[in-house]
Order: structure tokens, then C-alpha cells, then sequence
């Protein structure tokens, strides 16, 4: 009991914190921190329409977010989401680009299982570099980041460049009919069932299974689970590649639900806002869902704020770097808050 | 400070609740000045939650803590410090992977804000002379056993100019010669420099030699103080557990097997610096025998713990049970029922922020009845188990859901100690399994590893504590420096003979017995 609390009034708190934060940050901008604040709340959720926006962002954040949070369960700090969507994507168009013609649910499938796959196998390399070379896991995912953007500029302004499109650089199309729809008259596409569902599974997997019990062991203390015989190495790497087939979902999304085509936008930070969104949600899959959409909604809002004050594009990557912060200095809380402790002892 | 105050340190009428335990209820405890006080109770009786409060690593809920003349109240570690009450936790508090002498320095309370390496280094050498016990100061913490830490962990208050020194169970990770050493140089310390010593121990036999005072516990509650030159063992066991305790033996059958169930042929185990640690080791273990392993520490035995409990893996030869190859899988471990029970027990075999109900299933949570179809997890079973478990091995916890780094160390031993011994045993790997329990847990412990090799389990019995291997085993060897350089039986050792092996100097190391 006394953790669920903990683990909900920390989080709303260091929020609360970083909104002031931020207030004041907008105040020396020039502008009211009231109104301001009010505009990302009515550009997050004030609207039916604001609400779609919302969702619309919050889709690939869910699945991003996942590549953080199922590596730290088993103690490794990975931030290498923004690679494993580039790598899922990049892939996905490829397979979707050259099966165009064929039926498009098989097309549609090709190109998940490709991203799914591919992406999985990007971030298990970062697993089993820790585990059998002992490579640092946060330096290595960064640098493979790196490397997954090189070779999405290489191909996409290169190779696989559609010579038609001119001020967006991107590959050829993989085909109206095999793009991921919306879910009915909405402008929502069906990557946000595939986020939710992801998310939920996930949460089943880590917090009901065996599995996930084995995860949690080795994360927790890895001595404890080689002594209980564990075999720790394929656990790491499970970990990673499910993390990284997640990821690569949100890479699929992107080309084949939203742009029809890979271009650089698959390199437009949602991998680096879903650490932040894991840490948030404290690495549970469930909480990550109710987290992405408020990070969606800090990112829908961008447009509005830029319209009404004049305020710069990054304004909100402000605000998201604040968050962050707060959260990261918010987990050294944790068992440390004294008057919630004889709350824990009446409740016993 | 002045000498006419006559307690250097006054704790009184503590109380401590914690989430459903009240772990201190009203105790007491005044530390004359220049002596030596020993603190003794059962495992969780409350010992370490006392000196945390004094310490001010806890706020106690109600009472007081008074340092000598200034009657100060004392509200975290750091403070504590600074007054000059030093203390050595029960579990660890070095930083691993810096070396000794960053730990020792690391320290200080007030440390400059540049720190100038040569010149400390230089000041520590120096200091280091007047020392109890040689440390390297240059190795890297995670590279010491648990013997070697225990004394950084002494050095290092040693070192502050601490007027309290308040210890832990300091020597339950000690030999007895040791012990005794450390002990000894420590009362030395308390007649010639004042310094006023608090001791946690669950041994008399140090309670009877150095102490001067002893303050007893009992389940929270404070049980008495006494002059130690009046009392006797008797006496403060009666007052620890509320009744004598009654005098067991342990029954040991005759086993007729013959073929060894467990050997390890020519064995090659690296350190962690990539040297070899143990070269060549043979040993054949039968079914219904315990075989001790004696030697200090630091000369191959967490190694070859390790390598039975699947944490390091061993350069070259066999280990066979059955004469099949035993490789540290879980499916191995599982089909040869083999059981390991390491030193250290909340960092090596515990996760601390688990539950007590989770860990007592690490062997089995993925079989029936825990896991439906070995996939999904039932709780519920999981805590039943718990609930049986926590009863036949009498752990002190206030709920089956509360995290095991919760509970005294004592109690996670037994913990552990349940998970492994509660099924059926045919190989026992065991190292110093009765570090930090109290006088009747080691005899409950001791009976527990007696059943299985009565049971027909091959039992390893990795100690530094030699009475530990003479009372338990039916032969025993001597390791040092990764060899083992003798062999006997209990009722044909030669203590003088063992003693002059166990320090290195027994038998030319070229020829093995
Ligand atoms: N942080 C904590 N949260 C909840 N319960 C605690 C905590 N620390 C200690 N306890 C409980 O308080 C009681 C006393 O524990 P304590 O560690 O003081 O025992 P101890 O006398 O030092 O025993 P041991 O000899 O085994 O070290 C135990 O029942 C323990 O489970
Ligand atoms: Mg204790």
C-alpha cells in the first residue's frame, strides 16, 4: 500500500515541480505562464480534436518508451529507442516498397514482422554486448543511434531516394493500399491499438510470468539468479530483443501509418521522449500508457503555443528536458519521505 | 571531554516501530566511558536497529540518544560522525570497485574538496603501522573476501579518531584467531586512548573475554544489564531466549556408501584479476559425508563456491555428480538436487527489494504448483508456501510480502537456508553457514546440514571457523593458496599440524599429500 502511494504522489509531484519550473522559464520569455500553461492543456486535451492529435503522438511513444523500460527491469540502462525506430522503419519500407502489388494484408504483416524483428535484433546486440563483452549498454545503445541515422541518410538521400519528392527528402512510396488506416472517421491510425496492446502484454509478460519473475531476479541482483541457476545471458537478450521488437513497431507506424514512406522524420526524437516517459512510468508497461498520452499532449500542444505566443518550436522540448530532469532527481525519494512512513504503520 | 561524566553514551527509553514490527520497545542501554559493552539478543531481536537509532541512521519514535557531556541529540550518520561515534554495519558499506585505501580515505567526514592522493596515501601508509591487521591497501574492494573487508571496515573507523566505535557483528566474518586479534587490540585501545566500545555478537566466548559490560535483548525489549565478571554464559542465554537453552547433540548415522557422488577432478578456478586461484584441485565427496574445507579466507574459497553456484566459471577440469558433468544449469541443478548455501547471503543469493514469499521460490518458481504450465505465475501459491516455510524455519518477518534487505541478517540467512535445505538435498555446497546467527540458529543450522548427510546428501563444508568443521565433518581438508595441503578426520586432526597449514607454512606446496 505504502509503495502504490509512493509510487503515484513522487511522479505527480516532481510533474508539480517541473510545471513551476517551467512557469518561470516562460515568464522570463516575456510571456504569462498562466495562459501558456492553459494553451498546452486546451492543445493537449481541451478538444476531441486536440485528443486525437494527442493520441496520434502518444502511439509511438508507448512503444519507444518500452526500450527503456524492459532493459532497466533487468538492470540495464538503454537508451537506444531512437535507433531501434529508425532501424524497424528503414526495414519496413524496404520489405513494403519491394512487396508493393502484392495483397496488402500480407504486405501489412511483412512489413511488423520485419520492424519487429530487425529493430529486435539492433537492441539484443546491445544485450549481448553488455553480457558476454561487458561493453557499457548506455554508451553502446547512443552510439548505435548514431549509426542507425547514418545509415537511414545514406539510404533515404541515396538508394532508395524517390526522385520526386523535393523539399522532404524521402524513399518511394510503399503504396496507398498497403498503408495502416485509421480507426474509423477518426484521424487516430491503428498504431495506437498497436501501442495499448504492446503495452499491455508487456505488462502481463513482466509482472505475471515466469519470465517475468526470472527478470525481475536478474535485475534485482544477478548473483541471485545464477546461484538459482538462471541463465542470465539468454535472459538479457530476450529482454533486449522483445524491448527492441516494440520499438520497432513505432518504426513500422511511422512509415506505414503516417508518411506512407521512410524519411527522416523517423529520426524526429520519439525514441529519446520514450527513456523519459519509462522513467516516468518507473519501467511498468501499464503506467507507461497513461504517461505517453500526457507526453503526447505536451508535444501536440506545440503547434498551438508557437501560434499563440510566438513562443519558439522547442518551448516544449523545454518543458519535456524539465520533466526529465525532476523525474531522474525525484527517484532518490523513494522509502526517503517521512510522513508517509506512519501512514505505512496504521495501515499495516 | 571531561572524565568526570561517567557515560560516554546514554540511549534511553528507545522505541522503534517499523511497518507491522515494533522492533524496539522502551530499551535502554548507558556505555561507560573507556569500557567495553557488548550487546547480545536473538536474530532480530533488535540489536542492529538499537545502534541505528543511536547512530541516527534511524530517527527513533519515541526516547532519546545522549552523547556524553553535551547531552546532544543526534539526527543523521554524518553528525554522529562528527561527535566522533564511529560504527561498523553489519553489511557491508565499502564502495567495491574502488580500492582500499579510496574507501579509507573516502571516509572522513570532512574531506577537502581537492584531494591530494600522494600526500594521504603517504599519511595512511604511516598510520596504517599502528594497525591491528595488514590490509592491501591497493586492492580493489571486490576483489577482498569477506574477512578482509570486515577488517577495512574496522581500519577505516579505526582511522577517524573515534571516541564511540560501535561494531555490528564485526567478527562473525572472522576466524576465532582473528577475532580474537582484533578484539584484543580494540580493548587495548579502550583502556589506553578512552575510547568506549559497543560490541553486537551472538558469541559468548567474546562476551566473556573482552566485555566489560553486557546489555541483553529480547524480542525488542530490554532484558537486563550486567557486570560481565558476574555472569556467566548460562545466565545471558537464559536472559536472551527467556528459558536455558537445553543441551542437543547432534545424531550423525553411519552411511555405507562407497562411490563418490560428487568430485571435482583437477579443477582450475581464475580471480577476478584473471589469475589462477585454484590449481588442480581433486576431491571425491560420497553419499552420507560431509567433508570440511578449512583455511583462512582468501585462499580459494569463494572461488569455488562460485563455481558450483553458477558465478564464475572455471577454467578447466570437471566437476561430476554421479559421475555426469555438472555445469551450474538450472536443469542440472534440479536433476542432481544440488544445493548451494553461500557466504554473504543477502548479496549472493538474495534480492533485496523482492519479497521473503518470492524469494523462497527462486528454485521453483517456474514449476508446478507455482507457475501454471511452468509460465504462469500463481501468488498465491507463492506466498501459502512462504507462510509454511517462514513457520518450520521460525523466520522472524512481519509478513510474507516484506521485502527480504528488510529483515535482520540473521533472518536472511534463514531465508535463504529455507529455500535451499526445505526439499529433498543430494549434493550441499555450503561457506561459513553460520556467520551472524545466534547461538540456537547455528544449532537448528547445524542439525539442518546434519539431516541431509544423514538423508544420504554429499555435503561441501567451505568454513573458516575450524570448531564449525570439526563438529560437523567426517574428514576434513586444509586449503591454502587454492591447494588443499592436508587431510584428517575430526578424531585423528592435529590441531597444530591444521593451524600451521592453514597459515601457509605446513607442507611444501609442490607435493601434495
Ligand atoms: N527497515 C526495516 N523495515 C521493516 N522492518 C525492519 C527494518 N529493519 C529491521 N526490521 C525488523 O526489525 C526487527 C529487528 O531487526 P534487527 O535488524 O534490529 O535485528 P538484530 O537484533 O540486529 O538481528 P540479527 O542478529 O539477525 O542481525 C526484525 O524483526 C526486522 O525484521
Ligand atoms: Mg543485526
Amino acid at each position: 500500500m505504502y509503495r502504490l502511494i509512493e509510487s503515484i504522489l513522487i511522479p505527480v509531484m516532481a510533474l508539480l515541480l517541473s510545471l513551476l519550473v517551467f512557469s518561470v522559464f516562460i515568464m522570463l520569455s516575456g510571456s504569462n505562464a498562466l495562459e501558456v500553461l492553459a494553451t498546452i492543456y486546451r492543445g493537449a486535451f481541451g478538444s476531441w480534436f486536440s485528443w486525437q492529435n494527442t493520441l496520434v503522438r502518444a502511439a509511438p511513444l508507448m512503444l519507444t518508451a518500452l526500450c527503456t523500460a524492459l532493459p532497466a527491469r533487468i538492470g540495464l540502462i538503454n537508451i537506444g529507442g531512437e535507433g531501434a525506430m529508425v532501424v524497424g522503419g528503414l526495414c519496413a519500407a524496404v520489405v513494403g516498397i519491394s512487396m508493393n502489388g502484392m495483397s496488402p494484408m500480407v504486405v501489412m504483416s511483412a512489413m511488423v514482422i520485419t520492424g519487429m524483428l530487425t529493430a529486435g535484433c539492433w537492441v539484443a546486440m546491445i544485450g549481448a554486448l553488455k553480457h558476454y563483452r561487458n561493453v557499457n549498454e548506455t554508451i553502446s545503445s547512443l552510439l548505435l543511434n548514431y549509426i542507425a541515422i547514418a545509415i537511414m541518410s545514406f539510404l533515404i538521400l541515396g538508394p532508395m531516394r524517390d526522385p520526386a519528392t523535393l523539399n522532404n527528402p524521402s524513399s518511394f512510396p510503399i503504396g496507398e493500399a498497403n498503408m495502416i488506416g485509421n480507426i474509423g472517421e477518426s484521424s487516430i491510425h491503428w498504431g495506437l491499438v498497436f501501442g495499448l496492446v504492446v503495452c499491455i502484454a508487456l505488462w502481463f509478460l513482466m509482472r505475471r510470468t515466469s519470465f517475468g519473475f526470472a527478470v525481475d531476479m536478474t535485475g534485482g541482483n544477478i548473483r541471485a539468479a545464477q546461484i538459482s541457476g538462471l541463465g542470465v545471458g539468454k535472459l538479457i537478450i530476450i529482454t533486449c530483443f522483445l524491448a527492441g521488437a516494440a520499438t520497432g513497431i513505432a518504426g513500422v507506424i511511422e512509415v506505414a501509418a503516417v508518411h506512407g514512406r521512410a524519411n527522416l522524420s523517423l529520426n524526429s526524437g520519439y525514441g529519446y521522449a520514450g527513456i523519459l516517459v519509462a522513467f516516468l512510468a518507473r519501467h511498468n508497461p501499464l503506467a507507461i500508457i497513461p504517461v505517453a498520452i500526457l507526453m503526447g499532449g505536451i508535444r501536440a500542444s506545440s503547434g498551438l503555443l508557437q501560434r499563440g505566443f510566438d513562443l519558439p518550436d522547442a518551448t516544449t522540448l523545454v518543458l519535456q528536458g524539465i520533466i526529465f530532469i525532476v523525474i531522474l532527481a525525484s527517484e532518490s525519494l523513494y522509502g526517503r519521505i517521512k510522513w508517509l512512513r506512519p501512514m505505512a504503520v496504521r495501515h499495516g | 571531554m571531561s572524565t568526570a561524566m561517567p557515560y560516554a553514551l546514554e540511549a534511553i527509553g528507545i522505541s522503534k516501530y517499523f511497518a507491522g514490527v515494533h522492533a524496539l520497545d522502551n530499551v535502554s542501554i548507558k556505555l561507560v566511558e573507556g569500557s567495553f559493552h557488548a550487546l547480545l539478543g536473538e536474530n532480530g531481536a533488535g540489536k542492529s536497529t538499537l545502534v541505528k537509532c543511536i547512530m541516527g541512521y534511524y530517527q527513533p519514535d519515541e526516547g532519546q540518544v545522549l552523547f556524553g557531556f553535551h547531552q546532544q541529540e543526534i539526527s543523521s550518520p554524518h553528525q554522529a560522525l562528527m561527535l566522533g561515534i564511529g560504527m561498523v554495519y553489519q553489511h557491508f558499506t565499502l564502495i567495491p570497485n574502488m580500492t582500499v585505501a579510496e574507501n579509507i580515505i573516502m571516509s572522513r567526514p570532512q574531506l577537502p574538496a581537492i584531494i591530494n592522493w600522494k600526500k594521504e596515501m603517504a599519511a595512511l601508509r604511516q598510520r596504517m603501522e599502528d594497525m591491528p591487521f595488514a590490509v592491501s591497501l591497493d586492492a580493489p574492494v571486490t576483489a577482498l573476501s569477506a574477512g578482509e573487508k570486515q577488517k577495512v571496515e574496522i581500519i577505516k573507523q579505526l582511522l577517524l579518531d573515534t571516541k564511540v566505535l560501535i561494531l555490528d557483528e564485526p567478527t562473525s566474518v572472522l576466524t576465532p584467531t582473528e577475532a580474537d586479534e582484533v578484539l584484543g587490540k580494540i580493548k587495548e585501545l579502550t583502556r589506553g586512548n578512552g575510547l568506549s566500545v559497543l560490541l553486537i555478537t551472538h558469541k559468548f566466548r567474546e562476551v566473556m573475554n573482552f566485555a566489560d559490560e553486557v546489555t541483553v535483548l529480547r524480542k525488542g525489549k530490554y532484558s537486563g544489564t550486567e557486570k560481565v565478571a558476574g555472569t556467566n554464559p548460562h545466565k545471558l542465554s537464559e536472559m536472551m531466549i527467556g528459558r536455558e537453552l537445553a543441551e542437543s547433540s547432534i545424531e550423525r548415522t553411519q552411511s555405507t556408501e562407497q562411490t563418490p557422488l560428487l568430485s571435482i577432478r583437477d579443477l582450475v578456478v581464475s580471480n577476478d584479476h584473471g589469475a589462477d586461484i585454484i590449481e588442480g584441485l581433486r576431491m571425491d565427496i560420497r553419499g552420507g559425508e560431509i567433508v570440511g574445507v578449512a583455511g583462512v579466507s582468501g585462499n580459494g574459497q569463494r572461488e569455488l563456491m562460485q563455481v558450483f553456484s553458477g558465478q564464475r566459471d572455471k577454467q578447466a577440469g570437471n566437476i561430476l555428480v554421479h559421475g555426469e558433468q555438472y555445469s551450474a544449469t538450472r536443469e542440472e541443478m534440479r536433476r542432481f538436487k544440488l544445493h548451494c548455501l553461500p557466504e554473504e547471503p543477502l548479496k549472493n543469493a538474495c534480492v533485496a527489494n523482492m519479497s521473503v514469499a518470492d524469494n523462497l521460490v527462486f528454485r521453483r518458481f517456474d514449476r508446478a504448483p507455482f507457475a501454471w504450465r511452468r509460465w504462469l505465475i500463481k501468488r498465491r501459491k507463492i506466498r501459502q508456501h512462504a507462510q509454511e516455510l517462514i513457520e518450520r524455519f521460525s523466520i522472524k518477518t512481519p509478513g510474507t510480502d516484506n521485502p527480504v534487505g528488510n529483515l535482520s541478517g540473521g533472518n536472511v540467512q534463514r531465508t535463504v537456508l529455507a529455500r535451499e535445505l526445505a526439499d529433498d538435498v543430494s549434493v550441499l555446497i555450503v561457506a561459513n553457514p553460520c556467520f551472524g546467527l545466534d547461538f540456537a540458529a547455528v544449532e537448528d543450522i547445524h542439525k539442518l546440514i546434519m539431516k541431509a548427510r544423514n538423508n544420504g546428501a554429499a555435503v561441501l563444508l567451505i568454513s573458516e571457523d575450524l570448531d564449525e568443521i570439526l563438529k560437523l565433518s567426517d574428514r576434513l581438508h586444509v586449503i591454502s593458496d587454492g591447494k588443499l595441503v592436508h587431510e584428517s578426520t575430526p578424531a585423528e586432526a592435529d590441531l597444530a599440524m591444521i593451524g600451521r597449514c592453514m597459515a601457509g607454512h605446513g607442507v611444501d606446496h609442490d607435493n601434495e599429500y
